[in-house]
């Protein structure tokens, strides 16, 4: 009977979206950052979304993904459509670890100048998962 | 009378395959531009960020070089691992253009001279409106670009 109920819950998590914070990909960036900061507490929606928003230069994030993660976006120099990063508006986000580690790669360097640390990527994320 | 046919034939021949050779002057893009069967991950990696451009609108010498250069592409650092980097290469190079003679290797598609012919007429205002924006958008006017199809007649260059 408990194993049941446990398993039922596990499914009743897949069903919701907030269960859906627990996401694998988030998880070895906290594994990074405590190895980054040992003072680490945990990752933050608010300093995300402010990620999102830090505009350098010319480029935020914003400028090629909109003022939400649940749009569709448009890219900055292309013109090319680009997906909701949002998983709540685009379930395939953040669901494969090299792809989230390539576009943090590229991006912050194009947004920023520099790499992002675990702890910038994982209040991305929860940002992202917050919506 | 057969021998004089013979040498019309001969002289037709001799003159199309020069004015082929000639056309813009070696920079000829490839027929077809897109071969049937395309590379998945030239297919999700390129149209990443931009159109998957049909690898036969450039020479191979073009994507050598474009390829061994991904960070430094146009401004961004857009490198892959050596892995699919090797496998793009190799389908970009396999299907690059077959009717490039020169030896001249631009980096942007649209330094080509049949780019530069094929584009002449459309005029500058057309570039800067906001749903065209950039000369990389090709699929603004051409609706097929992402499989290949840059046919003339079906031209819609939008407001």
């Amino acid at each position: 009977m408990k194993q049941t109920l446990r398993k039922m819950s596990w499914l009743v998590c897949l069903a919701l979206p907030l269960c859906a914070a627990a996401n694998p990909i988030q998880d070895s960036y906290r594994a990074a950052a405590k190895q980054e900061n040992p003072a680490f507490k945990d990752f933050s929606a608010t300093a995300g979304r402010r990620l999102y928003t830090t505009r350098v230069g010319e480029l935020a994030c914003a400028s090629c993904h909109t003022d939400s993660p649940m749009q569709e976006g448009k890219h900055v120099k292309t013109n090319k459509v680009i997906l909701p990063m949002a998983p709540a508006a685009n379930p395939k986000r953040l669901t494969d670890a090299a792809n989230v580690e390539k576009w943090f790669k590229r991006n912050c360097n194009d947004v920023l100048k520099r790499a992002c640390t675990a702890q910038e990527k994982g209040d991305f994320m929860a940002y992202l998962l917050s919506k | 009378m057969k021998s004089l046919s013979h040498i019309l034939i001969a002289m037709v021949a001799v003159t199309s395959s020069l004015t082929a050779q000639a056309r813009y002057n070696g920079e000829e893009r490839g027929q077809p531009v897109m071969p049937t069967h395309v590379n998945a991950k030239w297919q999700q990696e390129c149209a990443g960020c931009h159109l998957a451009f049909s690898p036969g609108l450039l020479p191979a010498a073009s994507w050598k070089k474009l390829m061994s250069g991904l960070d430094k592409h146009f401004g961004t650092n857009a490198s892959l691992s050596p892995q699919d980097t090797a496998v793009i290469a190799d389908f970009l190079a396999k299907n690059a253009s077959n009717r490039w003679t020169s030896s001249a290797a631009p980096l942007r598609i649209t330094d080509g001279k049949w780019y530069k012919a094929k584009h002449s007429e459309v005029a500058a205002a057309v570039w800067k409106r906001a749903s065209v924006k950039s000369h990389s958008n090709c699929a603004a006017c051409h609706a097929g670009a992402d499989k290949g199809v840059f046919d003339e007649h079906r031209v819609k260059i939008p407001r």
